[in-house]
């Protein structure tokens, strides 16, 4: 009998037990009561935010395959197939950073492979709270080892992301992590269990105690009591994965399978009953088969473990011996624990006794929905307001300082600890506007940006989803690349809070209005809630994963000035807008405003021209104008250009200094071009109706800005590149 | 001439040198199992990079008990060519085919990127076809890589004319800031006193395309092939 308290403490309402029992026509027991207080989880069954993502569109002429399985499918000519998603793991990278990212890695790309795709890039968005708290600088270290632990050992190279830091996020930091897989096109594998009395098989690591109730421990707040979680977060072992990647992509060259599926959040039960869903099938199992490294677990325990590097498989009845042959090579367990059956039931077996007999379809499809209640959050007034600022004395301080802020400083400390250059496909080293890949045997490359901006979600969760878009695409349009296809992680607080469910609400109408814009399709993504601890909710979080084609990688473009001489142009407008800035934050110390505007129409046009240009071949580098303006934007196309190149730039607007260095107006490149070249690239913008225009030279050993003729700063490159460049990794620095 | 490239278990950098001496380099080359005994008639074994058995352990010390490493030291021993990179170059240490010990990095941290490296001695069947003093611009990318040894075999070695990489700055020289992984002497890669065993530590295959960077680590493969192909083998 299950008493109240087992039901709350399974993260479950009393309403929704009481339709476990309808749906299942018996008092569940308590295994069975396990398997449904994890597919009914928040983490499992999107039952509040299911209403609002029906919104988002999904279909586009690329894709093969929208939400709803394991990764989105997008066709990208040729015969080839891109396979993507993204995954949080928050939770378990506060209580174990180390552990906590690396599976967090482990589950992603599990969710590539089993859908018969070889995973070729890894990108992570991460959020920590600020530097200066050492425990923060100790859960940003465990998480970026975590990360290059797993991704460098199975092989799979790290390319790229973004890394922000809040307040917020201090004692709730955000792991996010996209993976992309190629996969031929007619070669694709589903999470299905059909064809009654073909055998399932267990496959990959043994299962232990490990994880148990994780997809609960991710759809609940924390309290003070987190260590205490601590034995909730799986182990990872890149190197079991690494075989197991290779066993199944072994199996899935051949006709052997009718199905798989990872075992992923939820395990055993997870991957069986979704199986058995998706085919209209039953299922029968058997405990006593699976392979298990400790002793006397109980059914419960096996089938909520959440033990990595397993997946379950339903082979074709004859092909059974092959299948444990191929597993057998790369030394893995490969064993049938049951079969398909008719009659939508999930029977488990264990010493002799039947110890679930549920129906499927309740498990997997009839999770309830909510429509939670929503409110305009009141703080909105009060943020939303900005002072007076004063304008600062010395701009050249105020450069050097937004420079030096972790948020905009050079990244090298963390992704030169991930290999991002294993499988000899990264043409473009990590730091250009977006991660770029050649495709072998090709002239197509691909381009992946991962970005997201809380505080502008903050301010106004509309607008920061539609900025997040608009800068995802943008950053690909830098490089040369159309845009897709789409992929989103929405990290929020706890959505039984009115004020987070509006949030929620705002940020995936804002990102469904940008994506409508782009033309792109969404084809999955991840819902995280319930990012509070202590009470308090993260900053709304929406970081979006986008994916494009660039026709010819000859003519892609990367971000840092090439040759002196070459003429400076700005496509799109400067605005005076300040709020949600992270000079405001930086130098003013405030977290306040309203974000910049944007124009989603004008913001593609811009995009359009830059695509053009590139593919015309008028360009020798772009950059995108984004977090710290445009003074930021040009000081790293200084960086990257390998010899350090200075430049001069003269700005006319009629705008306060401050807004028009560091203010992060949207739907801005900054481009160069050669000076004989460069009249074409106006002409192609007045042809498109863009604002651009002339704004300097390259060249020489200084960072020189005039505004209105009036020189406001001028630093040596050297000097700049210095801050930017040793702001992380001197706050690592041991002390002698 | 035929190119093996040795599959452990954990083994990620050999798809990418298969590639390398395939498509781009356009030899024969052919996967090596590590459960077989068959060497399959190569010219050139290459033990690829990655984290044979998970560097469970210590990095390469469970792979040199790989059925294959026996015929691999059969064949080193009647002067076959062999070539270790990153994972490959930390199992001929523990094969005991070369001299020496790898160190963790000296920051504790994993290291991806470009370096410099120098050719210290062109006179060797796996840098004939470039220059000493010739500098190579070609990524890292390990945890392991602060190669070690007692100073006497350092010496012996300097003498001997076996190390044949060194870290080094765009100009050429050997400075401690160049030497990102700590390295003793900042060596990068050293060959056995025949010279037909060579281990190094960054990744010629991944800078063999002027796509991604770099073509300088074709060197490595072009003097395989002139050893070869041209039977012209360096007399040592």
């Amino acid at each position: 009998m299950i008493d109240e308290k087992t039901i709350k403490d399974h993260g479950l309402t009393l309403e929704e037990y009481a339709s476990i029992v309808r749906l299942i026509g018996k008092e569940p027991n308590l295994t069975e009561l396990g398997i449904f207080s994890v597919m009914w989880s928040e983490h499992c069954g999107y039952k509040s935010s299911r209403v609002y993502l029906k919104g988002l569109p999904t279909k586009g002429k690329h894709v093969i395959q929208g939400p709803g399985e394991n990764a989105g499918i997008l066709d990208i000519g040729d015969g080839l197939a891109v396979v993507f998603k993204i995954e949080s793991h928050n939770h378990p990278s506060f209580i174990e950073p180390y552990q906590g990212a690396a599976t967090g890695v482990g589950g992603i790309l599990r969710d590539i492979f089993t859908m018969g795709a070889r995973p070729i890039a890894v990108l992570d968005s991460l959020r920590f709270g600020p530097l200066d708290d050492p425990r923060n600088k100790v859960i940003m270290e465990g998480v970026v080892s975590g990360i290059a632990g797993y991704g460098n050992s199975i092989g799979i190279p790290t390319v790229g992301g973004e890394i922000a830091f809040e307040e917020g996020y201090s004692l709730n930091p955000l792991v996010n992590v996209f993976a992309l897989g190629l996969a031929e096109k007619d070669k694709i594998f589903y999470a299905k269990a059909e064809g009654t009395g073909n055998p399932v098989l267990y496959v990959g690591a043994k299962t232990g105690r490990d994880g148990i109730h994780g997809a609960t421990m991710a759809s609940a707040e924390f309290g003070k009591d987190t260590e205490h979680k601590r034995p909730n977060v799986q182990v990872g072992d890149p190197f079991k994965e690494k075989l197991l990647l290779e066993a199944c992509l072994e199996v899935m060259s051949t006709d052997m399978i009718v199905g798989i599926q990872d075992m992923g959040a939820a395990g055993l039960t997870c991957s069986t009953t979704e199986m058995a869903a998706k085919a209209g099938s039953g299922m029968e199992i058997d405990l006593d088969l699976v392979p298990q490294r400790e002793e006397g677990m109980t059914p419960y325990e096996t089938m909520l473990s959440e033990s990595q590097e397993r997946m379950l498989i339903c082979a074709k009845k004859e092909k059974v011996a092959e299948v444990r042959a191929i597993f057998a090579k790369w030394d893995l367990d490969a064993v049938v624990i049951g079969h398909v059956t008719e009659g939508g039931r999930l029977k488990v077996k264990s010493k002799g006794e039947e110890v679930v007999d549920i129906p499927v379809d309740a498990v997997v499809n009839l999770c309830p929905v909510y429509r939670r209640p929503i409110r305009t959050p009141a703080f909105l007034r009060k943020v939303s307001k900005l002072p007076e600022i004063p304008l600062p004395a010395d701009l050249n301080e105020v450069f050097f300082k937004v420079l030096s802020s972790p948020a905009i400083a050079d990244k090298e400390w963390v992704f030169r600890q991930y290999d991002h250059m294993i499988q000899v496909n990264t043409a473009f080293l990590p730091g250009a506007d977006a991660a770029v890949l050649r495709i072998k045997g090709s002239k197509k490359a691909l381009a992946m940006t991962l970005d997201g901006n809380s505080l502008y979600a903050y301010l106004d969760p509309r607008q920061g989803a539609r900025i997040a878009v608009s800068e995802a695409c943008r950053n690909l349009a830098c490089v040369g690349a159309r845009p897709i296809g789409v992929t989103n992680c929405l990290n929020f607080g706890n959505p039984e809070k009115p004020e987070v469910m509006w949030q929620f609400k705002e940020a995936v109408g804002g990102m469904s209005e940008a994506c409508r814009a782009f033309e792109i399709p969404v084809t999955g993504g991840n819902v995280s809630f319930y990012n509070d601890t202590e009470g308090a909710s993260i900053h709304p979080t929406p970081v979006l994963g986008i994916v494009g084609i660039i026709e010819d990688i000859g003519k892609a473009v990367r971000p840092g000035f090439r040759t002196a001489g070459d003429a400076v142009i700005l496509l799109g407008e400067n605005k005076e807008e300040l709020g949600g800035s992270e000079y405001l934050k930086v130098c003013v110390g405030l977290q306040k405003g309203i974000p910049p505007g944007i124009d989603l129409t004008a913001e593609r046009k811009v995009q359009e021209l830059c695509l053009e240009a590139i593919t015309e071949g008028l360009l020798r580098s772009a950059h995108d104008v984004s977090d710290g303006g445009l003074a930021v934007c040009l000081a790293e196309c200084a960086f990257h250009s390998g010899k350090r190149l200075g430049y001069s730039i003269d700005l006319g607007d009629r705008i306060r200094a401050d807004a028009l260095l560091f203010g992060e107006s949207q739907s801005r490149i900054v481009v160069t071009a050669c000076p004989r070249r460069a009249g074409k690239v106006l002409a192609l913008a007045r042809k498109r109706k863009v604002k651009a225009r002339l704004i300097g030279r390259t060249g020489g050993r200084d960072i020189v800005v005039r505004v209105r003729r009036r020189e406001v700063v001028r630093v040596p490159v050297g000097d700049a590149f210095k801050a930017w460049k040793e702001s992380i990794p001197s706050r690592y620095k041991v002390k002698e | 001439m035929k190119f093996g490239v040795v599959m452990f278990p954990g083994s990620n950098c050999d798809h990418d040198t298969f590639h390398v001496l395939k498509d781009v380099i356009g030899r024969d080359t052919v996967f090596l199992w590590h459960k077989d005994h068959d060497l399959q008639g190569v010219d050139v074994v290459v033990l690829p990079g990655g984290f044979s058995y998970g560097d469970y352990l210590r990095s390469g010390a469970i792979a040199r008990f790989s059925p294959l490493m026996q015929e691999v030291r059969a064949f080193a021993r009647s002067g076959g060519h062999v070539l270790g990179i990153c994972n490959g170059f930390q199992i001929l240490l523990e094969l005991g085919l070369l001299p020496g010990a790898m160190l963790r990095n000296k920051d504790l941290k994993f290291l991806c990127q470009f370096v410099h490296i120098r050719i210290e001695n062109d006179r060797t069947d796996f840098t004939r076809a470039g220059k000493k003093g010739q500098i190579l611009r070609i990524p890292i990318a390990h945890f392991d890589g602060n190669y070690y040894a007692p100073d006497k075999v350092i010496e012996d070695m300097r003498r001997n004319e076996q190390i044949v990489f060194r870290y080094c700055n765009a100009d050429g020289k050997v400075t401690d800031e160049a030497n990102v992984n700590g390295s003793m002497d900042g060596i990068a890669g050293v060959m056995n006193a025949k010279g037909n065993v060579m281990g190094m530590m960054p990744h010629p295959e991944r800078a063999s395309e002027a796509l991604l960077g770099s073509e300088d680590g074709q060197v490595i493969f072009r003097s395989l092939i002139e050893a070869i192909e041209h039977k012209g083998r360096i007399a040592r």
